[in-house]
């Protein structure tokens, strides 16, 4: 069988094989086009975070560096590079930071701690029961339904000193006479892990849904038993859930303001979020604000980039 | 049997059983995967599950990793009862179907799994000589998706084997292999099985594969076994039509009874007699099925001279086909059917179709079947 010359020379390009004597100009022209969308495809993305990200961030940053004019009215800053501001707020909010960040890795431990066992009851334990399964993963979703201070605010409602739970807890002598629920760095802390658990909970679930169960059927087979089977297959087949899932609850908790506010006390029990708050609208110190914001967000950053590189996804498989 | 099995895993006299299954049955709600088996399993011994897909094989071995739970009957490894034992106190090892290696460890490590639960001291190196051994041993640091399927077949070989289990069950294990690789891992395994003394208990769809390896075969069908002993026996003297039909090929045609010659029975099939030995008939009286191995079947022309006391039947060619060492017969026996046989390449004229044929055989190789039984049971007629 032999085909002509140029039939040949046509179907090599066509399977994206150069023939012999350098790169084919009709698939360079194609990679070039493939190119084209390619860019044209995250434009928008593109565009948006420069718009919205980038843009804000550069106005942060400058901000943080603005001084106050002799003499100005409260709220009137002019453009400087004033980077003590820096080291005012770090050494007035240095305790701030820090609890915010143990309060938010609590909550995020404790999260993974309730949302693994639910996400692993749903997706592994119920999987032939598939009517049960998707009530469960609704009812996992229904916090979303109602706004999140909305719900925080009830929960200050139903701990609160003249509460129910307290009260009961009390005639239990759970608590002391005076023990209270609320305004307790306690309170925030299970506050934040009940606002961001579905956070935890989804991405689990998700890894834990794809497990193949047969690989569990072959450890028992190779004489692990039940619990090493979880710690030497399920848990690590789960770890890119896992590690989603502590970063979408970690991050969003060490700058939340709202349990804090809800359900602290405002002395000992005080996150960043409320000082930036506070900073920006009552204070109306707008370059400390900028500062702390800006702390706030590469300290995040700085933390989540040795996670990764410690536990990122790449070493997980 | 399955009583007097019972009874010596119960007593725990059952000392050099490999495995012994008593009367166990799994039911799926209202489906009956595995119906009232009882087999046992000589220690040492290699012990092919051959049947037709969906005939409960892989149920057959869940139940003995202990991966399900049967419904009813016990399960003996190695003279104790293990019906209740979970499947990691079991030493019982599978190569499963879907090989279900670790997708999240490299090979090697996926190969000493086992070993490192429990504990043993040079899991590495043991690892390695069974991926040696599968002659993978240059890709013990790749991960499983990085693997070809017959590759990925053999790392679930190798993490089997290197447990060295009391009883090792192997589900098609050598499914995705090529021929060549195949044979040559048959000729590993067998070599394995008889130097470390395992029990294997293999299933396949490869009845070559099932003949040539085991020392017992069990044919399954629907959840039971349909007969079951050493390849030969099972090959030459067929109890049921399914098993005569689905390992190796026969020829059945029904006939009645028509006489007691005192060593054999005269069978009329389609209005001429055949003589079929009684010693290898499982009805003497009524309607009956005679059958004979297509490769025991003569074929010569019609003024071939042949001994009389040959059964023979005479009809016209209607398919030949050369094969090289041999050529393949049809023939339309008016009353009876087409009958299959080949004749091997000594050089002489092939009957051509449409040709007059007698088909002879000596009556030794006849073996009679119920009259009940569905001829086209376990496959295609010839
Ligand atoms: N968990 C289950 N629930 C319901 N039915 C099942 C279940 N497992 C197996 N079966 C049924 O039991 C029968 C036997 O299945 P099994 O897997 O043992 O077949 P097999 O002989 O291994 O077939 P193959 O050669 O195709 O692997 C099949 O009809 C199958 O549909
Ligand atoms: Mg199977």
């Amino acid at each position: 069988m032999t085909a002509a010359p140029g039939l040949r020379g046509r179907h090599d390009a066509g399977r994206g094989r150069a023939p012999e004597g350098g790169p084919n100009p009709e698939e360079a022209a194609a990679d070039k086009k493939r190119g084209r969308i390619g860019q044209l495809l995250v434009l928008p993305g593109f565009t948006f975070l420069l718009l919205f990200f980038a843009a804000p961030v550069v106005v942060l940053l400058a901000m943080s560096l603005y001084t106050k004019a002799p003499g100005a009215e409260i709220g009137q800053f002019e453009p400087a590079l004033q980077f003590s501001n820096y080291a005012v707020v770090l050494r007035e909010y240095w305790d701030v930071l820090v609890r915010s960040f143990a309060f938010a890795l609590a909550a995020t431990l404790a999260a993974l701690l309730i949302g693994y066992p639910m996400a692993y009851l749903v997706a592994v334990r119920l999987r032939a029961h598939r009517l049960l399964q998707g009530i469960l993963l609704v009812l996992l979703i229904a916090p979303f339904f109602s706004s999140f201070i909305l719900r925080t605010q009830a929960w200050k409602q139903i701990l609160a000193d003249e509460g129910p739970v307290v009260g009961v807890l009390r005639a239990l002598a759970v608590l002391p006479e005076d023990g209270r629920l609320t305004a307790t760095a306690f309170a925030v802390v299970c506050g934040l892990t009940y606002n961001f658990l579905p956070f935890m909970t989804l991405p689990i679930y998700a890894s834990l849904e794809r497990l193949d169960t047969r690989l569990l059927e072959a450890s028992g087979d190779l004489y692990a038993s039940p619990m090493r089977t979880f710690r030497q297959v399920t848990l690590p087949l789960s770890m890119p859930g896992v590690f989603a899932g502590t970063l979408l609850t970690f991050i969003p908790a060490s700058g939340d303001y709202v349990n804090a506010a809800l359900l602290g006390n405002n002395r000992d029990t005080t996150m960043i979020g409320q000082v930036i708050d506070s900073r920006f609208f009552r204070v109306v110190d707008y370059p400390g604000a900028a500062a702390l914001s800006f702390i706030l967000m590469v300290a995040i950053l700085v933390l989540v980039m040795a996670y990764i590189r410690r536990f990122g996804a790449r070493n997980l498989f | 049997m399955a009583l007097q099995a019972e009874e010596a895993v119960r007593n725990g006299t059952a000392e050099g059983h490999g495995l012994v299954l008593a009367g166990v049955t799994k039911r799926f709600a209202d489906f009956t995967a595995v119906d009232d088996l009882s087999l046992t399993v000589p220690a040492g011994s290699f012990f092919a599950l051959l049947g037709p897909s969906g005939c409960g094989k892989t149920t057959t071995l869940r139940m003995v990793a202990g991966l399900e739970q049967p419904t009813s009957g016990t399960i003996g490894i190695g003279g104790r009862d293990v019906t209740a034992l979970p499947p990691y106190r079991r030493q019982v090892n599978t190569v499963f179907q879907s090989y279900a290696l670790f997708p999240h460890m490299s090979v090697l490590d996926n190969v000493a799994f086992g070993l490192k639960q429990r504990r043993v001291r040079d899991a590495r190196a043991q690892a390695k000589a069974a991926l040696a051994m599968v002659e993978l041993e240059h890709l013990g640091a790749r991960k499983p998706a990085q693997l070809s399927g017959g590759q990925q077949q053999r790392v679930a070989l190798a993490r089997a084997l290197v447990n060295r289990p009391a009883v090792l069950l192997l589900d098609e294990p050598l499914g995705a292999l090529d021929m060549k690789l195949r044979r040559q891992m048959q000729v590993e395994l067998k070599a394995i099985q008889t130097e470390v003394g395992l029990t294997f208990i293999h299933v396949t769809h490869d009845q070559e594969e099932a003949m040539t390896m085991a020392d017992t075969v069990a044919v399954m069908n629907q959840g039971r076994v349909e007969q079951m002993g050493p390849p030969r026996q099972l090959y030459e003297l067929p109890r049921t039509a399914f098993v005569a039909n689905f390992l190796g090929r026969s020829n059945l045609m029904r006939g009645r009874v028509a006489e007691d010659l005192g060593q054999g029975l005269g069978v009329d099939v389609a209005g001429t007699r055949v003589v079929l030995p009684k010693a290898r008939a499982t009805e003497h009286h009524g309607s009956v099925v005679v059958g004979v191995r297509p490769e025991k079947v003569r074929i010569q022309r019609m003024d071939a001279p042949f001994t009389a006391t040959a059964n023979q039947l005479a009809g016209t060619v209607v398919d030949a086909s050369f094969t090289g060492v041999s050529t393949e017969y049809l023939v339309d026996i008016p009353g009876v059917g087409l009958m299959g046989t080949f004749s091997q390449n000594l050089g002489q004229d092939p009957a051509s179709p449409g040709e007059k044929v007698r088909l002879l055989w000596e009556p030794d190789y006849s073996f009679g079947l119920a009259g009940g039984e569905d001829t086209g049971a376990g496959g295609v007629r010839p």
